[in-house]
């Protein structure tokens, strides 16, 4: 009874979308494989409220406008790296945008930058799926440990070296801020870069040599000419231009050394 | 990269022509990276100083002379504006180039990198110009 009566009372504090009186213009770029050529963009008026975002915009078009249009999502809380398109030409995540901020003028949103686009909102991510596994994103064990010696363990100073470089929710929004990257699909990439530097910069883990290969390779860091547009736009100050920034320095110490302490060639 | 294809898909590749005025961010990153056109050219101007310099009194005073000019004072001026606007840039991307450093077990904000990078520049050009101008006088 109680639950029926907060029920009641729910439904009665949150306004129906009729009855709201604001509405925003959203201009979205289709592109429907079937039927299109290439994108165009379709403009819907979208009733609003002060506490929707983008996404929320979106899910409001589905939903009422036109149920073809595609778009991906999952947690609407910025973290599962789900819903990242261009808002204006900005890389964002569409749930930690708000609609507000855009009235009365509205907004157009696109797929993400420098990805092919699949459908609508939906981007092809296999290349940088490929290379996240490239990278080894896991610890590899300086040596072999059994089970019964117990956890490794590492200090709280060795964990904020990398801590920073672990908050990457893989959303991407990183290429589509760097050109480079959209100039040539082959380079690494800021968020991976990142990922990589993560690994490296673990006391627990012994895969740095490994994983430098791809450093120090034609599409490895010094693709990367400092645009640091990747760090601006990223939801969880992961700083990504910092990761390659730092391995630019990491592969010309190295490159130097070799003639110092000769090992095996790059990739 | 190449998508898999399967069925209908046919992913759509967009241009790139024209990336750099996408976005302001972008446009301003052409701008500061230009301004070391105006770097070259400075020191352009200073490698024939040099080799007037090389080439015995006459050479030299002509270049001195040549400097004098209202195009070369006006060039002078353009250069400085491009040279502030380059230090200041440059040492704003800094604290991204980086490594972490530690003062004190904490780590440095990048606001103290900048404004480190900064007063050190202001310091240099400070000092190289009194230098010039005790020289001179």
């Amino acid at each position: 009874m109680e639950l029926q009566a907060r029920r009641q009372n729910r439904k009665e504090s949150r306004p129906a979308m009729s009855e709201i009186e604001k509405t925003i213009p959203i201009e979205v770029l289709r592109y429907r494989p079937e039927q299109d050529t290439e994108p165009v963009l379709q403009t819907f008026q979208v009733p609003f409220t002060d506490d929707m975002s983008v996404l929320q915009g979106l899910q409001y078009i589905k939903d009422y406008l036109d149920g073809s249009l595609s778009f991906r999502w999952s947690c609407r809380m910025a973290i599962c790296g789900s819903c990242g398109m261009m808002v204006n030409g900005k890389p964002s995540l569409s749930c930690k945008t708000f609609l507000r901020d855009y009235y009365p003028g509205g907004l157009r949103i696109e797929a993400l930058a420098h990805f092919p686009i699949e459908r609508d909102l939906v981007i092809v991510m296999d290349d940088f799926i490929e290379k996240l596994e490239s990278i080894k994103p896991y610890i590899i064990p300086k040596t072999p440990r059994a089970l019964s010696e117990g956890e490794y363990l590492q200090t709280p100073e060795e964990r904020d070296v990398y801590e920073q470089f672990s908050s990457c929710i893989n959303c991407m929004l990183c290429y589509a801020a760097c050109p480079q990257y959209g100039l040539n699909s082959k380079f690494v990439g800021p968020g991976i870069m990142a990922l990589l530097h993560r690994y490296n910069m673990d006391s627990r883990d012994g895969g740095t040599e490994q994983r430098m290969e791809l450093v120090h390779s034609e599409d490895g860091v010094f693709n990367c000419t400092a645009v640091g547009y990747c760090s601006e736009v990223c939801p969880k100050h992961v700083d990504p231009a910092n990761a390659v920034n730092i391995n630019k320095t990491e592969s010309a110490k190295d490159y130097f050394l070799r003639f110092v302490a000769p090992k095996g060639a790059a990739k | 990269m190449k998508p898999r294809a399967i069925g209908k898909r046919r992913p759509y590749v967009r241009p790139m022509a024209g990336w750099w005025r996408r976005n302001p961010f972008f446009v301003e990153y052409m701008i500061h990276e230009g301004t070391a056109f105006f770097v070259a050219a400075y020191a352009l101007v200073l490698l024939v100083g040099v080799v007037r310099l090389a080439q015995g009194e006459a050479a030299w005073n002509g270049w001195l002379q040549a400097l004098h000019s209202p195009v070369a004072i006006a060039f002078h001026l353009l250069v400085l504006v491009a040279m502030v606007y380059h230090s200041w840039t440059w040492f704003n991307i800094m604290p991204r180039t980086l490594p972490p450093i530690f003062v004190a077990g904490k780590r440095l904000s990048a606001t103290a990198i900048t404004s480190g990078g900064l007063a050190a520049t202001a310091f240099a050009s400070a000092v190289l110009l009194l230098v010039v101008w005790r020289l001179s006088t």
